[in-house]
């Protein structure tokens, strides 16, 4: 296993744990204004401080944590749930007016700056976290269609299928039972990737106000209330962005880590 | 060439068009009744029905679409309902701040991607290489809008270097582009990371083809086979890649403009999307659309001149 697998898995377990413990305990309860002790620094009974209302930073950090990965992992979700069957039909009937009409569908959104539309879609239906969710799933859409179709393009080739079909399986039996389980290492790695990009997306659409809404704590959310106390706590504002930096670069790590120790091919190449 | 290019105008054209009716719908269709959407719970019913008037709410949908889209065509945008301007008086004045910033973050990514690429290729596994791939790790994972706060932090509040935000207009061209560095380079950190990654291994991909071998064959110094041949070469994926970030850096803006209060599109956008001036939203979404999908297609057309291959393919 190589370094960035174990820095990568370490630094998601941490965050997933934290979000995982939020739903059990936090130090103190987020919803609970503490004006006296606003703005304390670090360390004492407050272990990241606390904000402009006294609230405690790691809850609002833990409370994040669910946040970012419950709007991440959905997106993801929905992106693999219709992506991948899309790609998959895609590449079932290669060549067809099907096939053209999924990919330049898949093309079209590609052309959207998709931050552009998530803040048309938040406009009209209003700004929340399930709006988010939409937003940034419908963009994983085309990434796992176009990674399918391309994955089992040559899978079909192979004399495997050729005999799945001698057998007289059908092109939806073949993609579940012989096609997916081919390309599910690719999917983890994508999805690991497209992963830490909507926990991104999230704190970008919660720091303009377009993500989930006050009392639910957000990181982008934390880190807006933050930016006009930069210059007198500066730690409100960096604790926030740290916790997503990490999160996203543990991911990240996470994915090229998998994609070393899935894929032999690649493993043979380093060692 | 020309099949070529007249394949891609006909799918431009349905792009634009497919963009066009999606965003539309999503504006004028899914609300119900816009105007009621516009202004609010409290509004009077003969408010909306002057709105509504206003508006040409009472004509057929595909009438609607057409006058929209013809509208746009002839440069009409139409009237903003909150600031009683026309939208693209209220464009123009604010193209001025996103397109330079959007620009001036691209050839900067551009300038730091580029030589930590080509650097980071030919140390492949030394220390140099490991410095500069880490580095990108950060820079994909960091949030800019965090980064740009960071920035404001160090060299506006403490160094006072710069200002922390605003813009003082292009009546001094210096002051202008020294109000848009900290969010240029904030904006620019991200593409700047991907770009280099994305340098490095095309450009590993070509050191490894035959025709490197033959430069290498014929006397070439590493160096020289990798400045004449490889370079070249790498540069085709490395283009399309400038050609997508573009729209990030544009969508980009919106969120860097909300950090520095820079009067551009972004806040443009934001505060119409605030104030529910549908008419707004929509004409510079469909604008910001407009421009990502002809970038796309100068860059498809740029490199199909440079490589006859592409051309072949398509």
């Amino acid at each position: 296993m190589s370094r960035n697998l174990i820095i990568g898995a370490g630094l998601t377990a941490f965050f997933t744990g934290l979000a995982a413990l939020s739903f059990l305990w936090t130090p103190y309860d987020i919803e609970v204004l503490d004006i006296p002790n606003r703005l304390l620094t670090p360390g004492g009974a407050h272990l990241l401080g606390t904000d402009h209302f006294g609230r405690d930073i790691l809850s609002m950090v833990m409370m994040g944590a669910r946040t970012s990965i419950a709007v991440a992992l959905v997106a993801v979700g929905i992106g693999m749930g219709l992506g991948v069957p899309l790609g998959l039909w895609a590449a079932a009937r290669r060549g067809s007016l099907l096939d053209d009409v999924i990919m330049r569908g898949n093309d079209l959104v590609f052309a959207f700056p998709s931050l552009v539309i998530a803040i048309l879609i938040t406009a009209v239906f209003g700004p929340s976290a399930v709006n988010a969710i939409i937003a940034i799933g419908i963009f994983n859409i085309p990434v796992f269609a176009r990674l399918t179709r391309g994955a089992a393009l040559p899978l079909w080739e192979r004399d495997f299928i050729l005999a799945a079909r001698v057998s007289g399986k059908g092109a939806a039996r073949i993609s579940a039972e012989h096609i997916l389980p081919n390309i599910a290492n690719l999917m983890i790695v994508q999805g690991t990737i497209q992963f830490s990009l909507g926990i991104l997306a999230e704190a970008a659409l919660s720091y303009i106000g377009l993500g989930a809404q006050p009392p639910t704590a957000s990181w982008g959310r934390m880190l807006a209330d933050a930016q006009t106390l930069v210059s007198i706590a500066p730690h409100v504002a960096l604790i926030p962005g740290f916790a997503i930096l990490l999160t996203v670069l543990g991911l990240n790590l996470l994915g090229d880590g998998l994609r070393d120790w899935l894929d032999p091919r690649i493993r043979v190449v380093r060692t | 060439m020309i099949r070529f290019a007249l394949g891609r105008l006909v799918s431009l054209t349905a792009s634009l068009i497919v963009a066009s009716i999606v965003i539309f719908a999503v504006v004028e269709v899914i609300p119900g009744d816009p105007a009621a959407f516009m202004l609010g719970v409290n509004a009077r019913p003969d408010t909306i029905a002057a709105l509504r008037a206003e508006m040409g709410l009472d004509e057929p949908l595909i009438a609607r679409y057409a006058a929209w889209v013809s509208g746009m065509v002839q440069g009409d945008f139409g009237m903003s309902w909150t600031y009683k301007t026309p939208v693209a008086t209220l464009i123009a004045d604010r193209i001025w701040v996103s397109l330079p910033l959007a620009i001036y973050a691209l050839a900067l990514s551009t300038l730091v991607a580029f030589p930590a690429g080509i650097y980071a290729a030919s140390r492949r596994g030394g220390a140099g290489d490991t410095a500069i791939m880490g580095a990108t790790q950060l820079g994909v994972a960091i949030p800019n809008f965090w980064f740009a706060m960071i920035l404001v932090l160090v060299f506006a509040i403490n160094l006072r270097w710069f200002s922390a935000g605003g813009f003082p207009g292009w009546a001094d061209p210096w002051a202008a582009i020294k109000a848009l560095t900290l969010p240029a380079i904030a904006l620019a950190l991200p593409q700047a990371a991907i770009l280099a990654r994305v340098m490095r291994s095309s450009l590993l991909d070509m050191l490894g083809e035959d025709f490197m071998r033959t430069a290498r064959a014929k006397g070439l110094t590493c160096r020289q086979a990798l400045w004449r041949h490889a370079l070249r070469n790498a540069l085709i994926p490395v283009l399309t890649i400038i050609g997508l970030q573009f729209s990030f850096l544009l969508a980009g803006a919106i969120i860097i403009e909300q950090v520095f209060f820079l009067p551009g599109l972004g806040r443009l956008i934001f505060q119409a999307i605030s104030a529910r001036d549908l008419i707004v939203v929509e004409s510079v979404v469909m604008l910001l659309v407009f421009t990502v999908i002809m970038v796309n297609f100068i860059v498809d057309l740029t490199y199909a001149a440079v490589d006859p291959r592409l051309r072949a393919r398509a």
